[in-house]
């Protein structure tokens, strides 16, 4: 049930910083201090990706090995000063051959694709966990941590909304919980990343990118954006405190006692582009304003995009949509807007500020995905059984001793 | 709160400035310096010997495919210094940027610097190269006299000029993008980059992007009308095989390139908001529309060079090429997967995880007919007597190095491995393994293979081996620790580090940048080498390698006509084939040659283009209107030119041709 099958029982760190010692063996001596961390994550996500990342190496050198030692060998039997060596300047066809040189690739990429296709569906980071570490599934106790991530120019905005406290350029988690990410941009695409934690995932303005995830072990790792953005992005980064319930209710705590407030006032304050960012903590924070940052209007006046976006489902304002802007005042930049071009605008709000607020939380409430049920359900195409699930087939996958295989697939 | 202010314009000089020359930049200041004195130099040497209506006449209004394609080499070999300053720099900063230090480069500066890098390597480096050995090499090897354009092909070439000079105005006149080489919006949009940066970028491009795709549309009507007669589709040669995949793949993507910066330049200029965050526009759309183009950009730099592999394994094995057939299928079939893949390069936007798999899938099948092909080269190599001549060499470290990046590519085409290792220093080792492994190595091999064939006399052997070995072992050098740093979760474009642990990693990689730099000066040392010993060097039969190709059965360098009487082809390998069967050259019944006139159109609509270019990217409104109109006069005037052709007269082909019959039976 719990261990996902191509992970092939690795105890995970400590198989990672093996391989990375072997890749690197002549120079692991003289740089033992290195930290493998994509090798030797210390999340389940991030292990799990590891592995696959392995298995697939491994699945490739198969055929990249022989492949280089032919080379070599073929370059060195035949050269023009062996003169034992067979030549035969018209041989150039075989059909065996033929068949040998399409079929071995295109083995080894079956195989790799059902890795591919397996592992993707089930590390899609959009996927609810369904265990927090190998043999330790998702229960009904575990309450997901959910953080709402906004990437600025250029720094990291964390909200806790279940704390009702923010952060700027540092994150934590308590060991074992997961944890949502929700992750959007103030304007600029970057990418949101803790290779310790899980894979990446982009953010974007206007848009919102998820990211689900869990930290096993404590400890203090590195995050940042993988995803360049301007001037400022170099210093993007943040740190990421795997803690202890006790350790993580103190940061929060912390975060409390520092007393500041994080409305949409302070926050275009805060959006404003600046570099190298020290951490800053916000006690409370707008309980709507990470929607309201998704949506593009922080600012009061301008038209949320989910309320564009009801307007235009319902058939839209016609032609009278298009006189429904305004002259922008305030942006982030001296100077937006084209030299030909209109003069910058902006689509007016015409709801009021509780209708806004309404609409937050019944958008909310509707992509809360994290109540309910878990369908821990295997994943398949339809129709399609596994090769070797069916009865009586005793192939390869069946003789690896896998526990997790009988009972996920 | 700031009201928006509208950009300071003036009418004579739109936004330029004095503030646009970067006087405050000591490092372009002093690299103006020298770019300007040696300029300066080279101007007044051509004066001094009046060269300059010889270039005039006989290179620069040259309709010649071999000089056309000889000029397209010198582009890119010139451009390659120019990206290799940038990648120096780079690992400079790189390795300097430790420990509380902000390296010696700004970011303003930096930035510039690696998508300068990025976009002159692909656009101005690799494209000219692989553009220019096509241009040289695909009529001789079809037999043809010509391509089917030759007016076309001079403007093309021209026209990538043109791009070239505006990507190295930007050095001295303003900015280049901060942007990556690919200008991702929204930080590509008026917004976010609001100077000239990106108005460089797309005009740099859109100006080279008509020329290269003349030359496709050129090169592809060549190849299907203007072949040998005998010579079918399943005789061609490989390398003509792989050129006419390589400009059907040109022709059907870079439409798509100019399309979408054409939007990209409408959301810069007038306000439109296809590309921005509000009023309904998408960054995504954009990302996808420019790997579209992107994704077989990387198949049009490497299939002409899987060509140039296949041609001198067969050549200097003393075999016919194994498994002609399914190299030619594999090669059909990368080209049509390769419009299947786009989407790997941004599995981590968001997409859900089957269309994830499935373009992850798409991209490991390509894998299969690419390990044909190397199994085909090694089978070619199997019962061969292997003569390891530079080009040869070449070949054997572009088939160790290539595997390897082949390797980490499919590693990356697998989603959730990608999801750790996208935009990291492993995926910039994964493109330079391929890239620089795969055509660079590539195209060095087939320098030295048809330089004989261009200039009539072989590269020197010693020099060339210096630079194959500082190439390879810098290669290595440089970028394996870009794969350990990409383990240790460091991602690109970064331009300082906190963790002092990486610095090593980053001054081993400096190392094996300066090795590769020893590299191209000794690829330089060499050419200076062979011009000075060309007498000791001299090829005088035409077929210095023993070659199976028809290009070989001409003299070295080939007549302006290429070949006195058109080959009739009854095998593939023809001239293996001819030779085999006792050819001997026809020594009489010579006739006139119909041939097309050199003309100055190409490069005056090709300078007007970048005129306007300019003009469009400064704002100078006048400049840019004045510039068009005179763009169209000259093309409509050039439509009445009806002197394009002549006749090479009958006297000039038999004395031609008796020259290099005395020249043989001297020889024997």
């Amino acid at each position: 049930m719990s261990t996902h099958w191509f992970s092939l029982r690795f105890s995970s760190r400590r198989f990672g910083r093996w391989l990375g010692c072997l890749l690197i063996l002549p120079l692991a001596v003289m740089l033992s201090g290195c930290d493998f961390v994509v090798l030797a994550p210390s999340g389940d996500i991030a292990a799990q990706q590891r592995d696959l990342l392995v298995v697939s190496t491994l699945l490739m050198l198969v055929i990249i090995l022989p492949v280089m030692a032919l080379t070599v060998f073929f370059a060195w039997r035949y050269r023009q000063s062996n003169a034992s060596a067979t030549y035969k300047p018209d041989w150039d066809h075989s059909t065996k051959l033929e068949l040998v040189i399409w079929a071995a690739p295109l083995l080894i990429i079956i195989c790799l694709g059902a890795l591919t296709w397996l592992g993707t569906h089930l590390l899609d980071p959009y996927r609810r966990l369904d265990r927090i570490a190998p043999g330790q599934p998702v229960t009904e106790e575990h309450r997901p941590l959910k953080v709402e991530v906004v990437a600025l120019d250029w720094k990291w905005l964390f909200i806790y909304p279940e704390y009702g406290i923010a952060t700027v350029n540092e994150a934590a988690a308590p060991v074992g919980r997961p944890i949502d990410f929700r992750i959007t941009s103030s304007g600029v695409m970057n990418s949101f990343y803790v290779p310790a934690l899980a894979g990446m995932i982009y953010s974007m303005a206007g848009m919102e990118t998820k990211l689900h995830a869990v930290i096993n072990h404590e400890g203090s790792y590195t995050g940042f954006s993988a995803n360049y953005s301007g001037a400022g992005f170099s210093g993007m980064r943040f740190a990421f405190h795997g803690q202890s319930e006790a350790n993580f209710d103190q940061w929060v705590a912390k975060a409390k006692a520092a007393g500041q407030t994080l409305d949409r006032a302070n926050y275009l304050e805060l959006e404003r582009p600046s570099e190298n960012e020290p951490v800053r903590r916000y006690a409370t924070v707008d309980p709507n304003l990470f929607q309201a940052i998704l949506n593009m209007c922080v600012d009061r006046g301008k038209m949320c995009m989910n309320e564009m976006m009801a307007i235009d489902a319902k058939g839209g304002l016609g032609l009278e949509g298009a006189y429904n802007t305004l002259p922008l005042e305030y942006d982030k930049f001296a100077r937006r807007g084209s030299i030909l071009g209109p003069r910058p605008s902006y689509v007016a709000s015409i709801c009021t500020a509780e209708e806004a607020e309404a609409a937050f939380r019944a958008a909310q409430a509707a992509g809360d995905d994290s109540i309910g049920p878990r369908d821990h359900s295997p994943l398949r195409g339809a129709g399609l059984l596994r090769p070797w699930t069916r009865p009586g087939l005793s192939g390869v996958m069946s003789q690896l001793d896998v526990p997790a295989l009988s009972s996920r697939l | 709160m700031a009201v928006p202010q509208p950009v300071e314009t003036t009418f004579l000089f739109g936004r330029l400035t004095w503030q646009a020359f970067p006087l405050h930049e000591p490092i372009v200041v002093a690299t103006f310096a020298v770019v300007a004195l040696g300029g300066v130099a080279v101007l007044a040497a051509l004066t001094w010997f009046r060269l300059w209506g010889y270039l005039w006449r006989e290179w620069f209004t040259s309709v010649d495919h071999k000089k056309i394609g000889i000029m397209y080499m010198m582009l890119g070999l010139i451009m390659l210094l120019r990206g290799f300053a940038d990648a120096v720099m780079m690992r400079l900063q790189q390795a300097m940027a430790f420990n509380g230090s902000e390296g010696y480069l700004n970011a303003h500066h930096y930035d510039q610097i690696f998508t300068a890098h990025g976009v002159i390597m692909i656009f101005f480096v690799a494209m000219p190269l692989v553009t220019g050995l096509m241009n040289y090499v695909v009529p001789l090897q079809i037999g043809a006299r010509d391509v089917s354009f030759p007016f076309l092909n001079n403007f093309s070439f021209w026209m990538t000029v043109g791009g070239a000079v505006l990507v190295m105005a930007s050095l001295f006149l303003g900015e280049f993008a901060q942007t990556g080489w690919l200008a991702y919006p929204p930080l590509s949009n008026i917004g976010y980059s609001p100077w000239v940066g990106v108005d460089y970028y797309i005009w740099g491009l859109q100006v080279a992007g008509v020329g290269t795709t003349l030359s496709g549309i050129n090169l592809i009507c060549t190849i299907i009308k203007m072949r040998a007669p005998g010579m079918s589709l399943m005789k061609m040669p490989v390398f003509t095989w792989t050129s006419l995949c390589t400009n059907v793949l040109i022709v059907a993507s870079f439409p798509v390139l100019t399309a979408v910066l054409a939007l990209l330049s409408l959301d810069r200029y007038v306000g439109t908001n296809f590309f921005t965050n509000d009023f309904g526009g998408n960054p995504m759309m954009y990302v996808n529309l420019i790997w579209i183009w992107g994704h077989p950009e990387v198949y049009i730099l490497i299939l002409p060079l899987f060509g140039v592999f296949s041609e001198v394994t067969s050549t200097f094995s003393g075999k016919k090429l194994f498994g002609y057939t399914s190299m030619v299928y594999a090669t059909v079939v990368i080209t049509v997967l390769s419009y299947l893949v786009w989407l790997h390069h941004f599995f981590t936007m968001g997409s859900g995880a089957s269309v994830n798999s499935f373009f992850g899938i798409t991209t490991m099948i390509i894998s299969i007919p690419t390990g044909a092909k190397i199994f085909n080269w090694l089978f070619t190599m199997y019962r061969g007597r292997i003569r390891f001549e530079l080009p040869m060499m070449w070949t054997v470290a572009f088939m160790l190095t290539f595997t390897v990046g082949g390797m980490t590519g499919v590693l990356l085409a697998v989603p959730p491995a990608d999801f750790v290792l996208h935009n990291s220093l492993f995926l910039v080792a994964h493109f330079h393994n391929v890239i620089i492994g795969g055509v660079l190595f590539g195209l060095f091999a087939g320098i030295a293979y048809w330089w004989p064939k261009a200039f009539g006399f072989k590269l020197d052997p010693f020099w060339g081996k210096v630079s194959f070995w500082c190439w390879v072992v810098g290669f290595w050098l440089a970028f394996m620790p870009l794969y350990i740093l990409g383990l240790m979760g460091v991602t690109r474009r970064m331009r300082v580090f906190d963790d002092p642990s990486l610095q090593i990693w980053f001054i081993i990689a400096g190392l094996g940048a300066a090795l590769i730099a020893v590299g191209i000066a000794a690829m330089l040392i060499q050419m200076f080498v062979s011009v000075m010993r060309r007498e000791k060097l001299v090829d005088e039969t035409g077929d210095p390698w023993d070659g199976r190709t028809l290009e070989w059965s001409t003299s070295s360098p080939p007549p302006a006509y290429n070949f006195a009487f058109t080959p009739v082809v009854h095998d593939n390998d023809a001239w293996w084939d001819m030779k085999k069967r006792g050819y001997s050259r026809p020594l009489s019944g010579y006739r006139p040659i119909h041939m097309p006139k050199n003309t100055g159109t190409g490069v005056i609509l090709a300078g007007l283009s970048t005129v306007v270019g300019f003009a469009l990217i400064w704002y100078i409104w006048w400049l840019a209107a004045l510039g068009f109109v005179a763009l169209l006069a000259t093309a409509i005037g050039h439509t009445f030119n009806y002197h394009r052709d002549f006749h090479i007269p009958v006297e000039e082909v038999t004395r031609t041709e008796e020259a290099r019959t005395e020249l043989l039976a001297a020889r024997s």
